[in-house]
């Protein structure tokens, strides 16, 4: 579904990004993971059209999308979300979610009832007429996901979704994730919380330093003596090996 | 907006009534001096639509207003254009002075004070072109020909003026409210509370905020018509002059901006106030202006959403209980 090849990008002599190439098979849920300012958001932010990259291509649907804006690779079928969460202040939860369904209802009152719907599904059914300003952390990534769930894209790319949450709201947002999989939507997500990405994806890439050092199952990539001495420092890998022997 | 409280409706009501009152009040001075405060409401309303729904705020809405009154009387004086076409011509110009402002500022990514001060810049240069150019009047201005009758859209009768305004007042409300209530305007203030979350929701930002710029370009220039129309003479000083780019700022943030009574209520809750001082102290020319600084620093500071939002707590607690328990 999303072929990205080869993406670059460097920030003045700083290089983010290098080389970067991975793949999202429809109806997967891929993670993206890497320490920190290892270049996964500004991977995201070219994959979605925010940035241009320097280098490289990416493909959604077999259609080639590099360096399209963003409204156009949305009205496309991919969307992403903020690492930082961006509700619309002045707004209430239904009409923050409204604003996705405008994408492709124009009318207010289908745009409403399809925000009251996506917000239902991900349990927000209460809250719809708060202010979304007056959400919690958890309640604001909710109210994200739905945001991007109302657009009606197909492929979802999640800038940390679960960070900032207790693991009681970790478990509620894995559970919901897999359920809008399940109805047949595809994930690209940048997570740190591991406990997240063991149970949900079935493909990881690893970031460091801009490159990509390891893809496969995640439960293989924790072993990777790459991916731990990314995490850990050089030398990491084999002393954790003797500590295990030991 | 589903919700109105208590304190919004009766803030409503209330200039409705006052709205009302003029027509039993008998004073030639208190409708000449409600008919005004209508022409600058309208302003009001032009910056509403940028300033309020898509937070841009503009320094120089007197850029559409002085462009809708120049467009029209030029018609008129120079090419002899009836005064309905010059009405509409207006409109259009101050439309299209808006989209191109915009097209230019947004193209090359201004926002906040950036904005603000090249729009202050628009108007400004539009002003000493104005006052240059022999087919714009240069310094002396325009005057349009006393002829009273509809044809004209010119009338002798203050009381027909009156409603006239009223009529368009209420038309421009109602356009405010469709936007409010429309994909465009839930795409306008997406954009003004988080431009890069609204483009990742598929919102094409520059475009939405251009049309911003063109309707509220027509709603200023319409307020320029109606200007010209009532006092049938214009010069650059007044029309392209910051002090209705002022006005057109002032009366939202301290009714409400981003509402669809906001303008209204604060324009003539502000014009009542300098008025009173003027009757208060006669000896004091200037100070309604002095009033307006104190009263726009005491909004900004206690009243974030204005007169609006002020009312909007009173009589809201209970109806907020009620849906929090739901």
């Amino acid at each position: 579904m999303l072929e990205v090849r080869n993406l670059s990008k460097s920030f003045g002599g700083l290089k983010a990004v290098t080389d970067a190439t991975l793949d999202v098979a429809e109806g997967s849920i891929v993670g993206l993971l890497g320490p920190n300012g290892a270049g996964k958001t500004t991977c995201f932010t070219m994959i979605a059209g925010f940035t241009k990259p320097d280098e490289g291509s990416v493909r959604f649907k077999g259609q080639d999308i590099t360096g399209l804006a963003p409204h156009r690779i949305c009205a496309l079928g991919m969307i992403r979300t903020f690492q930082i969460v961006q509700p619309f202040a002045g707004l209430t939860v239904q009409e923050n979610i409204a604003v996705g369904a405008y994408l492709h209802h124009h009318n207010r009152h289908e745009a409403m009832s399809v925000a009251r719907d996506v917000g239902k599904r991900l349990g927000m059914g209460g809250m719809l007429d708060r202010p979304a300003s007056s959400l919690t952390i958890a309640g604001r990534k909710r109210l994200e996901l739905a945001r991007a769930l109302a657009t009606g894209a197909k492929l979802l790319l999640l800038d940390e979704v679960m960070a900032g949450l207790i693991p009681s709201e970790i478990s509620e947002i894995v559970g919901i994730i897999r359920q809008i999989r399940d109805e047949g939507h595809t994930f690209l997500m940048i997570e740190h919380v591991m406990q997240a990405v063991m149970s949900l994806a079935e493909t990881a890439y690893v970031l460091n330093q801009g490159k990509m050092i390891a893809h496969g199952p995640p439960r293989e990539l924790v072993r990777d003596p790459s991916v731990v001495e990314a995490y850990l420092g050089h030398g990491a890998a084999t002393r954790l090996q003797e500590a295990h022997h030991a | 907006m589903k919700s109105q409280s208590i304190g919004q409706i009766a803030l409503a009501a209330a200039a409705v009534a006052y709205l009302i009152g003029v027509y039993f009040a008998s004073s030639p001075v208190w409708m000449g001096f409600t008919i005004n405060a209508l022409v600058i409401a309208v302003i009001a309303m032009s910056w509403n639509i940028t300033g309020g729904f898509g937070g841009l705020s503009s320094f120089g809405h007197a850029a559409l207003f002085g462009t809708g009154a120049y467009a029209s009387a030029v018609l008129q004086v120079n090419y002899g254009v009836s005064a309905w076409i010059g009405f509409a011509a207006g409109i259009l110009a101050g439309a299209a002075m808006g989209a191109f402002i915009g097209a230019l500022a947004f193209r090359y990514g201004l926002r906040g004070s950036y904005f603000a001060l090249v729009t202050l810049a628009f108007a400004e240069v539009l002003r000493i072109c104005a006052s240059s150019f022999a087919f714009t009047g240069g310094g002396s201005g325009l005057q349009l020909k006393l002829a009273p009758g509809l044809a004209n859209l010119q009338f002798a009768d203050r009381t027909v003026v009156y409603t006239a305004l009223l009529v368009v007042v209420a038309a421009v409300m109602a356009l405010t409210a469709l936007i409010k209530y429309s994909r465009f305007g839930a795409y306008l203030i997406a954009v003004r509370e988080n431009e890069d979350a609204a483009r990742a929701l598929g919102i094409d930002t520059y475009r939405i905020k251009v049309q911003a710029m063109a309707i509220s370009g027509a709603f200023g220039g319409l307020a320029g018509v109606l200007y010209l129309q009532l006092w049938l003479f214009i010069d650059s000083t007044v029309v392209y002059g910051s002090g209705i780019s002022i006005e057109a700022l002032i009366g939202p943030i301290i009714g409400g901006a981003g509402t669809v009574w906001g303008p209204l209520l604060g324009t003539l809750g502000l014009h009542l106030l300098g008025e009173g001082a003027k009757h208060l102290l006669p000896n004091a020319p200037g100070l309604n202006f002095v009033l307006y600084a104190v009263v726009l620093i005491c909004a900004l500071r206690f009243l974030p959403q204005g007169l609006v939002g002020l009312a909007g707590k009173i009589g809201a607690s209970k109806k907020k209980k009620e849906s929090g328990d739901a």
